[in-house]
């Protein structure tokens, strides 16, 4: 066992640099923070007379410019003390992140609370409940119940779509 | 005798009283419930509050969050899982105890403790808090810069965490801050032409993202976790015995929990942690801690609860949260159009000593619940997580989209929910973000101002005593994390 791990460990530190997850987290940051720093000379800038202090740009200048090199000091760090990564991400994180765009794309083309059913039924199932009593307390009573609760006790209008249409027809 | 008089007004409302009832009860299930607790409880709850005058708000805020940091006690000693951060001392005596057929002695010292260092803290915030807003009077924009840079700063120290992740994040927070329009000028910034953008990200998406939808990704992580429970007859009051043996405890964790929340960005479990260790260090038997000590269950709880008043000083008196709940209290102050600060403790004293009352009382109701109630509130941690996160996930999406009625807000919500997953798995926590996010105007407008007021010249900041003295605090804060991983 011990062995086993071991070579796992062996593995990891075998990985070229851009493979671990390090380099790939801050490239990310720094990736993204560069980008936007670029925006940043896209903002207007204003003439001196309305000038109060520093230019809007100013700011978000100088705040990506110290993350950048705050990245840039935890990356140096973690060649030598590499970070302690949580095992590999298990399936049901992906079929969960998934759910999340359905629900953006139920939402956006069919209906706002058709889509919360969905990804409660979705997520409920993928992680592992079979009993289908629960299956419709999740997927339709509550959602039901928070829709009545929003609605009525609330006041709120939710965006119209094939089922909130009959609702609110 | 007239502050007195506000402090009782909660006890006479109705409304408070029943507010008070509820958020003392929600409180308590979210503190049982792993992986929900008191910020994220806070986070869910906050469109919520948008129907209630700002002072219910408030209170029910308030009252989630003493209630809730108690709350996390009754899992980490029945199931060995704490339900808050702030409760993870408590499982090193408690699920000891408990699985000596103590779970009940456990249970009564953890309320009793929790309940003293709780009211404790409220007396010192009543105290202290109208103290440092005096002392903001002599505050001016630079001051006000300084003071957020401190706070700011002191995210480095945030929990085990890596202090510069946690300046990452903060400054990230910071970032957000910046989106939409500029507030002195009016010129967009980050917003790409979309029109949503310009009036910035709100905190509410921003918060529940962070919160409560990256809690449901880190979740889907731990399906294989079980919980084991150990069987509760009924919760005890400790005996005369147990109180001789640690009252003394109590006392000092109380002082503690509430000395280390008045902290900007310091919180429960750091205090409980300190708390226990404390107790253990003063003990006259330090060697039963780890194995079911009475002591150890009292110096984390009084500890970690103390610290929720400690933590209301800084976010009343200052407007720089004492925590990560009080982070969300703060967001909830601005979203109700009360802006903290010592403007707030002179015109208006009735909502702060209602404030304090209704924290006075939540503890005491808690205090009783916990009693009567801990079998009860300790079943709920069986409810599955396969049927809990997708309810939750509901009332997130229906919370955030409540607030402006904007579906752009539910897709900010989502969107930070993965980014708050991620940074979390790698080692950055979400709390610097927020807090940024909340200081980020201050610091760039009283930032702005004062090189009006110093014509643009920099080195007129060390001309002024109080700036110099945060300046230096700020200097010690970030060195400090980075001084105590090298020792």
């Amino acid at each position: 066992m011990n062995n086993v791990q071991n070579k796992k460990r062996a593995n990891k530190s075998s990985l070229p640099f851009f493979l671990k997850e390090e380099f790939i987290v801050s490239f990310i940051i720094v990736f993204v923070s560069i980008i936007l720093l670029i925006t940043t000379f896209t903002f207007d800038i204003v003439p001196p007379i309305l000038n109060r202090g520093i230019q809007p740009a100013t700011f978000p200048k100088a705040l990506l410019i110290l993350i950048i090199g705050l990245t840039l000091i935890i990356y140096y760090v973690s060649i030598k003390k590499p970070w302690k990564i949580k095992k590999k991400l298990p399936k049901p994180f992906f079929l969960t992140l998934f759910s999340f765009v359905l629900f953006v794309f139920i939402s956006k083309s069919l209906d706002f609370f058709l889509a919360i059913s969905a990804l409660s039924i979705f997520v409920s199932y993928c992680w592992g409940e079979k009993r289908i009593f629960y299956l419709l307390i999740v997927s339709i009573i509550f959602p039901l119940m928070v829709f009545i609760f929003f609605e009525t006790i609330l006041g709120l209008r939710f965006p119209a779509g094939i089922i909130t249409n009959i609702y609110y027809n | 005798m007239e502050n007195l008089l506000l402090m009782m007004a909660p006890l006479f409302s109705a409304k408070l009283l029943i507010v008070l009832f509820f958020g003392t009860l929600f409180g308590l299930i979210l503190g049982v419930l792993p992986g929900l607790g008191p910020t994220t409880g806070g986070a869910l709850i906050l469109p919520f509050t948008m129907t209630l005058d700002p002072l219910s708000a408030i209170v029910l805020l308030t009252a989630i969050y003493c209630a809730g940091t108690y709350g996390g006690a009754i899992t980490a000693i029945l199931i060995n899982t704490p339900g808050t951060p702030a409760a993870a001392a408590t499982c090193l005596d408690g699920y000891p105890l408990a699985q000596k057929g103590e779970a009940g002695r456990a249970l009564g010292m953890a309320t009793v403790s929790s309940a003293v260092g709780g009211i404790f803290s409220v007396i010192i915030l009543i105290f202290f808090a109208p103290f440092l807003a005096k002392l903001a009077y002599e505050f001016g924009q630079p001051e006000y810069f300084a003071l957020a840079i401190f706070g700011l700063t002191m995210l480095a120290s945030i929990g085990d965490g890596n202090p510069i992740k946690n300046l990452i994040a903060g400054s990230f927070g910071i970032l957000i801050s910046t989106i939409g329009k500029d507030f002195m000028t009016s010129i967009d910034r980050f917003t790409y032409g979309i029109n949503e953008l310009s009036v910035g990200i709100g905190f509410i998406p921003v918060v529940v993202g962070l919160f409560a939808i990256s809690e449901m990704l880190t979740q889907s992580t731990m399906l294989d976790q079980v919980y084991k429970r150990v069987a509760l007859k009924a919760v005890k009051l400790p005996s005369l015995r147990d109180y001789k043996l640690t009252w003394k405890t109590i006392l000092r964790s109380s002082g503690i929990g509430s000395f280390i929340g008045i902290l900007p960005a310091e919180g429960g479990t750091v205090a409980s942690l300190i708390g226990y260790s404390e107790a253990k260090r003063w003990s006259k038997k330090p060697e039963e801690f780890g194995k079911g000590s009475i002591e150890g269950i009292a110096g984390a709880e009084a500890a970690n609860n103390a610290a929720t008043g400690g933590a209301m000083v800084p976010t009343l008196a200052l407007g720089i949260p004492g925590s990560a709940t009080t982070a969300v209290i703060l967001t909830g102050l601005i979203i109700h159009g009360v802006r903290p600060g010592p403007d707030l403790f002179r015109e208006q004293p009735e909502f702060l000593y209602g404030i304090f009352g209704s924290m006075i009382i939540a503890n005491i109701l808690f205090f009783i619940f916990g009693f009567f109630g801990a079998k009860l509130f300790a079943r709920i941690t069986l409810v599955p997580n396969k049927i809990l996160w997708p309810m939750i996930f509901a009332v997130s999406v229906c919370g955030t989209y409540s607030l402006s009625q904007s579906i752009i807000d539910v897709w900010i919500m989502l969107f930070f929910g993965v980014v708050g997953f991620f940074m979390r798995r790698y080692g950055f926590s979400v709390v610097p973000v927020i807090i940024g996010l909340i200081l980020g105007e201050l610091v760039e407008g009283t930032l702005r101002q004062s090189l009006v007021i110093f014509e643009g010249n920099w080195l007129l900041f060390f001309t002024r005593p109080i700036v110099v003295t945060f300046f230096i605090l700020s200097f010690i804060a970030l060195i400090f994390p980075l001084l105590k991983k090298k020792i």
